[in-house]
């Protein structure tokens, strides 16, 4: 009797799990990817008619990371509002947005449902360096493109084996080298403490400005690391102060950004230039702090700062104000993120304008052979480039101050590629 | 009506019933990957191998009675030797099954005997607080586990005579490991070892007594139950083919737990229904609400407690329970009726797991003063 | 700045970060002696109290004014929420009970981010800026402050604990509820009041820290760990222990951290685990906890 209720109870715990499987979802979808004729005979036409593009999108909803999920927010509400001016190239676009959790395992289901289920012609953007280094693999031997992810680790740019896959935002080296050349300019025997985050994010850039310094006055005279997990990092910005270093680069992520801003200017006695790098520049994580705080403080930039009075009268910014405030009424427009939504979105419709054929292969080939696009919500100065061995499009930042309050760039744009040649592969 | 249910329950009937239930499951889990797309034969995966990681934790929560918050470090170990073996030495994917598994039951061993000092409360976030250290070290150790960065392996590949699909070829064999993983589960737990945790969880003075080695099984049954978590954990790197220390932060610990409690503990089927849920809720929860997954989540898994406080196993039997008693009274006025239908049976207790001396989800209870 | 200034400077960094992690183990020594459960949406509780207080502040009220009121909110809102969510499922395993808590965090968290959004708020500091220097070590007012608020309430709490009759009957509660019932204690409003204290406590440690940690929804998620390891190594049952474990923690990760290079930053969070055992394996009821005692 008890082998027969066990074997049951578990029949029966099988059938709840495949009916749930089934009810998650229809079954079916036998792989018949649609193949386009003509010039662009063979090539994969999924997701894509001539009235519609499906694409979707990997962002942490839930969990840890989720102060950068409202990015698709800023997507889904520039894709709305070029739905209801026409589309793109007469074609509506229908963007689906799922939540990964910033875990891998689940980046992963969730880009193999796009892709299988939804059949979405183009994965744009996952969130976060696990959650896209777990996923490109899958993606380019399915070959579906992978455009502008939101990551700016460098190894997206410097792969060989992967050509569906783009970065987008200056890679954490690029950026580290903008810092290096303000630097080798201004201080160039400063001395730098580091305070990063203890991930590919900190470790790239403190090894990009190591690399970029290599060989001048300039030395790394201490560095101290933090987990996201970590209540606070003002243990370790006391520790920094001990080295006496001249320049302080601030290696952060919003939150961890604000407290280290405060507790250097907390600290009277050690007073570095503090250089705070891009992700923790906006003026949201400098407002808690005070600006009052938060004079001289130099940063690196490459998109227009929605909370940045400068931008108010701008065109491209009123119309993302309009946006936003019409398809994402619960979003803050004045939050970086959703401009940077907004940015990576209008990236991906010079994209696909430029694709030759209405295909997956046209896209990646759109996406590898940009030249000098000029997209509205970047800075002046700032385009996208790419080439068949080149995925960074952008690699040109620009230097600003804080003054008063507001950033004020200074200098020109920086080109990174110019002045430093292209990265190591 | 139970004269005739005990002639009718006879011998050949009740084994050509068995035969049928089996045949029926073998069917059904053999067929799934054929019948299903892809993409959700992926997700059945998953959830046969997470069913592996609770159906450990349940040796030690459920039957041992002591709580661990530290079992995303055993999942990490093994998904970190296999990771690391497939990446540094190439050794092959089932190479790295038996060395991730006696790894995990060495390390389950190591951390089983100061766990034997606490207790309750103090044991779980001890090993709560390993859990929070692990992220952090596999970083430092960058040179073998490829830092913060992690490492990109192989996936499964069929060979070509199966003639399947890689996702078809990695369920079966996942759901091989994961067979035999709840066969001996099951068997441990009908063996000496299982039978002396029983007798510790309920009372460890009088199984003292009676000459239950205390510290022998105590470990044990965490060495048992790390293994396990090293398994599912080296064929999740099997699956994923990518592993970085932020995957297995104290978050996946704690997902585990939940998942067992919500599948229910001490019952042999718990693990499969709470990996379901781990599995397939999250995507629930975003299909309701776009906005905020983690509000439905969070009031999903507090709905679930409510409804089966015993956990989903033990809401089946409940239901049943239930239902047997109703129909057995309506039966019962109707008089006359059809015998033998299933829910004449006399009502089985409410779990139908073998270990049938503890109802579902047994409190491990917590240190109380 | 002579070596020894620097080490006394990171003692005093190490006492601030323990103090911080001291307020919120003080809440989960509450629930604990109350209810018998270790409450994992204890933090997110204190996260959402200061998301009140906060917003109080931003509609125009005065501080002194709002945090009266945001404690009382916590108060009735911790009643609330086990009158709502925890009673359901009082007579269930204690690991359901638990596993509700984890599902309340989830629910919280999510929920702060969607009234609140994920943008770092600033909130406003109680005590006075700058600080002291003594004999070359600063020491901010703040720290000041929060050390002191923290030995209040765990003075309040020790006095409630051992010397009112809240305190026995708790004890009673947490203890066998069953008997407790028996003898004519009113269980299901002793455990509500238990709620309640501990988000009032969670709430004055929200407030306390905010300021430092800056206010977002994952604000209080590191520090609960943090305020685990607090109350595991000084016992789940005391509030000195709490506040002894609280500073124990701080002090040594922080001086580990910065003086003991083989550790460095990143794995400082690995000392308090060996401490916790160290002292596990000796006095498996922490520092000051009480001795189970067995019956069989």
């Amino acid at each position: 009797m008890r082998k027969t209720t066990t074997l049951r109870a578990a029949a029966a715990a099988s059938a709840a799990l495949l009916l749930a499987t089934a009810c998650n979802s229809q079954r079916g979808q036998d792989d018949k990817d649609a193949a386009a004729d003509g010039a662009c005979q063979g090539q994969q036409t999924t997701g894509i008619t001539d009235r519609t593009i499906k694409l979707g999108g990997i962002y942490p909803l839930s969990g840890p990371a989720s102060a950068y999920g409202t990015i698709s927010k800023g997507v889904s509400a520039y894709f709305k509002h070029v739905n209801d001016k026409g589309g793109i190239d007469g074609r509506t676009v229908v963007f689906t947005v799922r939540d990964d959790g910033y875990q891998p395992p689940k980046a992963v289901e969730e880009a193999r449902r796009l892709v299988e289920q939804e059949k979405v012609f183009a994965v744009f953007q996952t969130l976060g360096t696990p959650s896209t280094a777990a996923v490109w693999d899958y993606l380019d031997k399915r070959k579906v493109p992978q455009p502008f992810v939101a990551t700016g680790a460098s190894v997206w740019g410097t792969d060989d084996n992967h050509p569906w896959t783009t970065g987008w935002q200056p890679n954490y080296i690029a950026e580290a080298r903008v810092y290096a050349k303000y630097l080798k300019e201004e201080k160039p025997k400063a001395k730098v403490a580091v305070l990063h985050q203890n991930d590919d994010f900190g470790k790239d850039l403190l090894g990009g400005f190591k690399a970029a310094v290599a060989g001048s006055g300039i030395k790394v005279v201490a560095e101290e690391s933090y987990e996201v997990t970590d209540p606070s990092v003002s243990a370790q910005m006391t520790s920094l102060a001990r080295s006496r270093a001249d320049v302080l680069l601030n290696i952060t992520t919003p939150k961890f950004g604000s407290q280290a801003l405060a507790a250097d200017a907390k600290n009277t006695r050690w007073n570095p230039l503090h250089i705070v790098n891009n992700v923790s520049s906006s003026a949201t994580v400098l407002k808690p702090v005070g600006f009052k705080n938060v004079q001289g403080v130099v940063s690196a930039t490459y998109f227009k700062d929605p909370a940045d009075p400068q931008w108010a009268d701008d065109a491209e910014m009123k119309t993302y104000r309009d946006a936003l405030r019409k398809y994402a009424p619960d979003s803050d427009p004045a939050n970086q993120f959703n401009a940077y939504g907004w940015a990576a979105a209008s990236s991906l419709h010079k994209a696909l304008d430029a694709m030759k054929c209405p295909t997956r292969e046209g896209l990646r080939d759109a996406v590898r052979n940009l030249k000098d696009v000029e997209v509205d919500m970047l800075l002046p100065g700032v385009t996208l480039s790419t080439g068949p061995a080149d995925a960074f499009p952008i690699e040109t930042m620009q230097l600003m101050r804080f003054e008063g309050e507001r950033w004020q760039l200074f200098g020109k744009p920086v080109d990174t590629r110019k002045e430093f040649g292209p990265l190591a592969k | 009506m139970s004269t005739i249910t005990a002639t009718l329950d006879t011998d050949r009937a009740r084994r050509l019933r068995l035969a049928l239930t089996a045949l029926l499951a073998a069917v059904v889990t053999v067929g799934a990957p054929f019948y299903f797309a892809p993409f959700q034969v992926f997700q059945l995966t998953m959830v046969l191998l997470y069913a592996v990681a609770l159906a450990g934790l349940n040796l030690l929560v459920g039957f041992g009675g002591q709580i661990s918050l530290g079992h995303g470090a055993f999942f990490a170990a093994g998904a970190y030797t296999a990771a690391v073996m497939l990446d540094r030495y190439d050794t092959g994917h089932l190479a790295t099954l038996p060395v991730a598994a006696v790894g995990c039951f060495l390390l389950g061993l190591g951390f089983g005997v100061p766990a034997l000092r606490l207790r309750g409360l103090y044991l779980a976030l001890v090993t709560l607080s390993f859990a929070v250290f692990l992220p952090p070290l596999l970083k430092r150790l960058e040179p073998v586990t490829g830092g913060s960065m992690g490492l990109t392996v192989d996936k499964l590949q069929p060979p070509a005579w199966s003639g399947l699909a890689e996702d078809q070829w990695t369920y079966f064999v996942v759901l091989a490991v994961t067979a035999v993983a709840l066969l001996l589960a099951r068997n441990l737990l009908r063996s000496r070892v299982g039978r002396a945790l029983l007798a510790v969880r309920d009372n460890e003075s009088a199984a003292e007594v009676m000459g239950v080695r205390l510290s022998l099984h105590k470990t044990l049954a965490f060495a048992w139950s790390a293994l396990f978590a090293g398994v599912s954990g080296c064929v999740y790197t099997w699956v994923i083919g990518f592993v970085s220390p932020d995957s297995f932060s104290f978050v996946l610990s704690i997902t585990l737990l939940a998942g067992l409690v919500v599948g229910g503990l001490a019952s042999l089927y718990g693990p499969l229904l709470g990996a379901a849920f781990v599995m397939y809720v999250p995507s629930v929860a975003q299909d309701i609400s776009e906005a905020a997954p983690g509000v439905v989540f969070g009031l999903l898994i507090i709905a679930v407690m409510f409804v089966a406080p015993t956990g989903l196993a033990g809401l089946a039997g409940r239901v049943r329970g239930a239902a047997v008693s109703r129909l057995t009274r309506t039966t019962s006025a109707a008089g006359d009726r059809t015998p033998g239908s299933e829910p004449s049976a006399p009502p089985t207790p409410a779990d139908p797991a073998p270990v049938d001396a503890e109802p579902v989800g047994a409190p491990p209870r917590t240190e109380k003063e | 700045m002579s070596a020894v200034t620097e080490l006394l400077q990171q003692v005093v960094e190490g006492v601030g970060s323990g103090a911080v992690y001291a307020s919120l183990a003080l809440a989960l020594v509450l629930i604990h002696r109350f209810t018998g459960i270790v409450n994992f949406a204890q933090g997110e509780l204190a996260m959402i109290s200061t998301y009140v207080a906060w917003q109080l502040v931003a509609s125009g009220m005065s501080f002194w004014l709002a945090l009266p009121v945001t404690l009382a909110v916590s108060f009735a809102g911790g009643m609330l929420i086990e009158r709502i969510v925890i009673r359901p499922v009082q007579n269930a395993p204690e690991l359901t009970m638990v596993i509700v808590t984890v599902g309340l965090f989830i629910f919280v968290n999510a929920m702060a981010g969607l009234i609140w959004s994920f943008t770092v708020k600033d909130f406003p500091q109680p005590f006075p800026d700058g600080g002291i220097d003594l004999a070359g070590v600063r020491v901010d007012w703040s720290t000041f402050g929060i050390i002191a608020v923290v030995a209040v309430v765990m003075g309040l709490l020790y006095v409630l604990f051992q010397h009112t009759s809240i305190g026995l009957v708790m004890r009673a509660v947490a203890c066998n509820p069953a008997s407790a019932r028996l003898s004519g204690i009113r269980v299901g409003r002793v455990l509500m009041l238990g709620w309640g204290l501990a988000a009032t406590v969670g709430a004055v440690s929200g407030v306390l820290v905010a300021p430092v940690l800056f206010l977002e929804p994952n604000m209080m998620g590191g520090v609960l760990i943090y305020a685990f390891a607090a109350a595991t190594l000084g016992g789940f049952d005391s509030p000195v222990g709490a506040v002894v474990g609280g500073l124990c923690v701080g002090v040594a990760e922080t001086l580990a951290g910065a003086y003991v290079d083989v550790i460095g930053a990143d794995l400082k969070v690995g000392v308090p685990l060996v401490i916790i055992l160290a002292v596990l394996l000796v006095r498996p009821q922490g520092l000051f906890g009480r001795a189970a005692v067995e019956r069989a």
